[in-house]
C-alpha cells in the first residue's frame, strides 16, 4: 500500500511539475503577441535570383584609384572601420596574385598578371565552411546563395574565421566606433565581439540596388544570377576565361575572376 | 525555546530583508509615467500607440529576424499600410529624439537594450 | 562529504588563499577584457584563436585521460588502480571546468552563450563539443561522488553506477575526438586537415594527462603521505610511455606525409614552426625545437625500465614529457594551423600579458577546484581506512 502511495505521489509530483513548466512557458510566450492582421512581405522593389554571383574583370581594374574607389564605396556605406593594426576589419580589399590564387597555376605567369592587384571579398560559397561550423546559425546561407551574418546572434567564438579558407572574415576585437570617421546613418555599425564580412549588399538588393562595389566599378564588376544563362555574369563567363580562388577544396565560390 | 535570543532577531532580520522590495517601494515616490517627446506632425505610429507601448520590443525582435533572416523587409500593418522594416530608417525617421523618447522610458524602467551599440541614433542626438 | 573542506590544516587554507590570489589577478585581467574586448590579446585577423582555445584543447585531453585509470580498473579488473581512480575522476572534473572557462574567456559576446542551446545547430562541431563536455562533467561528478560515498560507508557502490562508469570510458574518447574534429574538418587549414588528428589528440592526451596526474600524486605523497602503491605508479608510467611513443610516432607520420608528398601547403606550417617561413621566423621556433628535444628525452628516460622504475628519475621524465606535449599541443598546434594564413603569408602571434594573466587565472581556479576535491577524497579515504 505504502509503495503505491509513494508511486502515486511521485507521478503526481512529476505531473504537477510538468503542468507548471508548460503553463509557465505558455505564459512567457503568450504575453508577446503580433498585431492581428499584420503581415511580413518581401518589398516590391527587391531584386531576386536563384544564385547570386559576381564576376570581376581584372583587366578593367588597373590603377590604385579604381580599387580605392570601389573599396571606399563599400566601406563607407557599411560603416567598416579603418583600424591600423593586425586586428583590422575589411570587407573588400586587394592583394597580389600569389596571395589571392595560392595554387601556383603557372610558374612563369606574365609579370603584368603576377604584379597586379586583385580584389578580394567573401566568396559566398555554394558550400560555405563558415556556415557549417557556426554553432548558433549566426552566419547562414540564404536561398539565393548569399552568405549573411546575423550580428545579433553571433557569440564571437570565431570558429567561422578558422573555417573560412579565404580569410574573408574580420572580428571586432574592440569597439569599432572610434575608428569610424563618418558614420552612414542609414546603416548600422557593429559592436565589439562579433564577426563581420561582405554581405553581397543583401540590404541593397532588397530595395532594388546592385551591390555598392558593382556600382562603383564602372562595369569592371558584374553581378547577376548564375542560374540564368542570360544574366550578365553568365554571358561574361561564357565569353571569357575565368578562374576562382582555391577551387580544389570544394567550396564552389560565387566570385569569378576574368584574368 | 533554545537559543531564542539568536533565532528571533535572526528571523526578524530575514523577514526584513525578504520584504525589502515592498517597504522600499512604500518609502520611495510613486512611479510616474515619463513624459516622452512624441514626433511633431505625425499622428499615428505603425500600429496603435497602446500596442506599440506594450509590444515594441516584440515587434523589433520579429522585424530583426524577418528582415535579416527571412529577407522580408516590408511590414504590412494591421491597417494595411506598408512600412520598410528598419529601426534606423523607419522608426527613427519619426522618433528623432532618442534621448527623450527611447532613453527616458528605458531609464526610468531600468532597462538597457543594446540596440545602439550597433544601430546609429539619429544625428544631432548623440 | 563537502564538510571535509571546512576542516583542514592552515597550510591547506594558505594554499587555497594563494591560488585565490592568482585567480583574482586573472579575474581582474578578464574584467579588462570584458570592458575593452579581445583587443587586449595578441590575436589578430589572421590568427583569430590564441592561447585560450589552445589551452582549452590541451585540458580536454587532460580531462579525457582519467579513462587511462578507469579502463584498466573496470574493464580489466586491475585492482591496483582502484585506490587512485577517484583522483583521476576529480582531476577530470577540474580539467573540464577549466575547458569551459577557457571557452567563455575566448568568446567575444559571452553573455550570448546560451544561443548555442537556444539555436541548436547539429552541423556545428562546437554544438557537440558543448554537449559532450557537459556530459563528461556530469558523469565524472556522479561517478566520483557515488563511489566515494560508497567507500566512506564501506559498502559496494550501487550496481547502476557501473553503467555510468562504462559510459564514462566511451565518453572520454568522444570528448577528445570531438575536440579534434573542431580542427580536422576545416578545408583551408593544412596543418589541421589530417585524418589522424583525433588519434594524435588521444595519444598526446593519454601521455600528458596521466603524467600530470602522476606528478601531482607524487607531490601529494610527499605532502600527505598518501601512497597509491608502487605497482600502480609503474603501470601508469608504462601507459604513459606507450602513449608518448605513439604520440611522437604520429607526429613523425605528419612530417613524412608533408615532406615526402612535397605538397607546399602541407609543408609550410611545419617549416614555419621549426625554421620559419617566407623569411618570417617567430619566437615559436625555439619553443618547437625545445619540445622536439624534450619529447625524445622523455622517451629516453621512460623506455628503459631502470630509469622508468627509478622514482628519482621518474618525476623529471614526466615533467619533461608534460612540457614537450604542452608546447606541441598547447602552442604549436594552434599557431601552425593559423600560420601561414589563407593568403600563404605570415602573421606572427604572440600572447600578451593580460592574455597570459587570464590563462594563469584559469589554471589557478582549476587547481583550486582540484585541491578541494582531492582534499575531500583523501579525508574520506583516511576515515574509511583506505588511505
Amino acid at each position: 500500500m505504502s509503495t503505491t502511495r509513494r508511486q502515486f505521489l511521485k507521478i503526481a509530483g512529476l505531473a504537477a511539475f510538468g503542468l507548471g513548466t508548460s503553463t509557465a512557458l505558455d505564459a512567457a510566450t503568450a504575453d508577446a503577441k503580433d498585431m492581428e492582421g499584420a503581415k511580413y512581405d518581401v518589398g516590391g522593389k527587391h531584386l531576386a535570383a536563384k544564385r547570386w554571383a559576381m564576376v570581376i574583370d581584372t583587366r578593367k581594374l588597373e590603377s590604385r584609384e579604381d580599387f580605392e574607389r570601389i573599396i571606399h564605396a563599400c566601406h563607407s556605406i557599411h560603416n567598416v572601420p579603418s583600424i591600423p593594426t593586425k586586428q583590422e576589419i575589411k570587407w573588400i580589399w586587394t592583394d597580389k596574385y600569389d596571395h589571392v590564387f595560392t595554387d601556383d597555376m603557372s610558374q612563369h605567369l606574365s609579370p603584368a598578371v603576377r604584379e597586379k592587384d586583385y580584389l578580394l571579398l567573401c566568396n559566398h560559397c555554394e558550400n560555405p565552411p563558415c556556415v557549417r561550423v557556426c554553432p548558433t546559425k549566426a552566419t547562414f546561407k540564404r536561398a539565393d546563395g548569399i552568405v549573411v551574418m546575423d550580428y545579433h546572434r553571433c557569440i564571437g567564438c570565431r570558429f567561422c574565421m578558422a573555417g573560412c579558407p579565404y580569410g574573408a572574415r574580420s572580428f571586432n576585437f574592440g569597439d569599432p566606433r572610434p575608428y569610424l570617421k563618418d558614420v552612414n546613418p542609414a546603416f548600422p555599425t557593429r559592436m565589439r565581439g562579433v564577426v563581420e564580412k561582405c554581405t553581397f549588399c543583401s540590404e541593397r538588393l532588397e530595395v532594388g540596388l546592385l551591390p555598392a562595389c558593382v556600382e562603383a566599378s564602372n562595369g569592371a564588376i558584374l553581378f547577376g544570377d548564375l542560374d540564368d544563362p542570360n544574366s550578365p555574369v553568365r554571358k561574361a563567363l561564357a565569353e571569357n576565361f575565368s578562374i576562382r580562388r582555391k577551387p580544389s577544396i570544394g567550396t564552389q565560390p560565387g566570385v569569378y575572376y576574368i584574368v | 525555546m533554545y537559543n531564542g535570543k539568536y533565532i528571533i532577531p535572526g528571523i526578524v532580520i530575514f523577514v526584513g530583508l525578504f520584504t525589502f522590495p515592498f517597504w522600499s517601494n512604500l518609502l520611495t515616490p510613486k512611479y510616474e509615467r515619463p513624459q516622452l517627446a512624441l514626433p511633431a506632425g505625425q499622428k499615428e505610429c505603425i500600429e496603435p500607440a497602446e500596442y506599440m507601448r506594450a509590444e515594441h520590443m516584440h515587434i523589433l525582435d520579429v522585424w530583426r529576424d524577418q528582415a535579416l533572416r527571412e529577407g522580408k523587409r516590408a511590414y504590412v500593418a494591421s491597417n494595411g499600410k506598408v512600412w520598410d522594416i528598419s529601426l534606423q530608417n523607419t522608426c527613427m525617421k519619426c522618433h528623432t529624439n532618442k534621448a527623450d523618447f527611447c532613453d527616458k522610458c528605458h531609464n526610468s524602467n531600468s532597462v538597457n537594450p543594446y540596440c545602439w551599440d550597433c544601430h546609429v541614433a539619429p544625428r544631432g542626438n548623440q | 562529504m563537502i564538510e571535509k573542506v571546512l576542516k583542514g590544516s592552515p597550510a591547506f587554507y594558505i594554499w587555497l588563499l594563494f591560488l585565490g590570489g592568482i585567480a583574482s589577478l586573472g579575474v581582474f585581467a578578464y574584467i579588462f577584457q570584458l570592458k575593452y574586448g579581445l583587443t587586449i590579446t595578441g590575436m589578430s585577423r589572421d590568427v583569430s584563436w590564441g592561447l585560450y582555445i589552445s589551452q582549452f584543447t590541451y585540458f580536454v585531453g587532460v580531462a579525457a585521460s582519467a579513462v587511462m585509470l578507469v579502463l584498466p580498473a573496470y574493464f580489466h579488473h586491475y585492482k591496483k588502480f582502484k585506490k587512485m581512480i577517484i583522483l583521476g575522476e576529480f582531476m577530470a572534473i577540474s580539467a573540464v571546468l577549466m575547458c569551459m572557462l577557457f571557452i567563455v574567456t575566448d568568446m567575444g559576446q559571452p553573455q550570448r552563450m546560451l544561443n548555442v542551446i537556444l539555436h541548436p545547430t547539429p552541423n556545428s562541431i562546437m554544438f557537440y563539443d558543448m554537449m559532450v563536455l557537459m556530459g563528461y562533467l556530469f558523469i565524472n561528478a556522479l561517478v566520483g561522488w557515488v563511489t566515494l560515498e560508497a567507500e566512506r560507508h564501506d559498502v559496494e557502490p550501487p550496481k547502476w553506477i557501473k553503467f555510468f562508469i562504462y559510459l564514462s570510458v566511451v565518453w572520454a574518447f568522444s570528448i577528445h575526438t570531438v575536440t579534434a574534429f573542431l580542427y580536422a574538418g576545416l578545408p583551408g587549414r593544412h596543418y589541421w586537415l589530417t585524418a589522424i588528428m583525433a588519434a594524435r589528440f588521444l595519444s598526446s592526451a593519454f601521455a600528458s594527462g596521466p603524467a600530470i596526474l602522476l606528478l601531482l600524486v607524487i607531490a601529494l605523497r610527499r605532502l600527505t603521505g598518501f601512497d597509491p602503491g608502487r605497482e600502480a605508479i609503474q603501470t601508469l608510467t608504462k601507459i604513459i610511455t606507450y602513449a608518448m611513443a605513439i604520440n611522437v610516432f604520429f607526429f613523425l607520420l605528419e612530417v613524412f606525409t608533408a615532406f615526402y608528398s612535397g605538397m607546399p601547403g602541407h609543408q609550410h606550417p611545419l617549416t614555419f614552426l621549426f625554421v620559419g617561413h617566407d623569411g618570417h621566423a617567430s619566437w615559436v621556433v625555439g619553443w618547437m625545437w625545445t619540445a622536439a628535444v624534450l619529447a625524445i628525452l622523455s622517451l629516453c628516460l621512460l623506455i628503459p625500465p631502470q630509469f622508468r622504475d627509478n622514482e628519482r628519475v621518474l618525476p623529471w621524465a614526466l615533467g619533461i614529457l608534460v612540457i614537450a606535449s604542452w608546447i606541441d599541443k598547447g602552442l604549436g598546434l594552434l599557431i601552425g594551423g593559423f600560420t601561414p594564413n589563407p593568403f600563404e603569408t605570415v602573421t606572427i602571434y604572440t600572447p600578451t600579458f593580460p592574455e597570459i594573466l587570464v590563462t594563469v587565472g584559469v589554471y589557478a581556479i582549476g587547481l583550486m577546484v582540484l585541491s578541494v576535491l582531492w582534499k575531500i577524497a583523501l579525508d574520506v579515504k583516511k576515515e574509511a581506512g583506505t588511505f
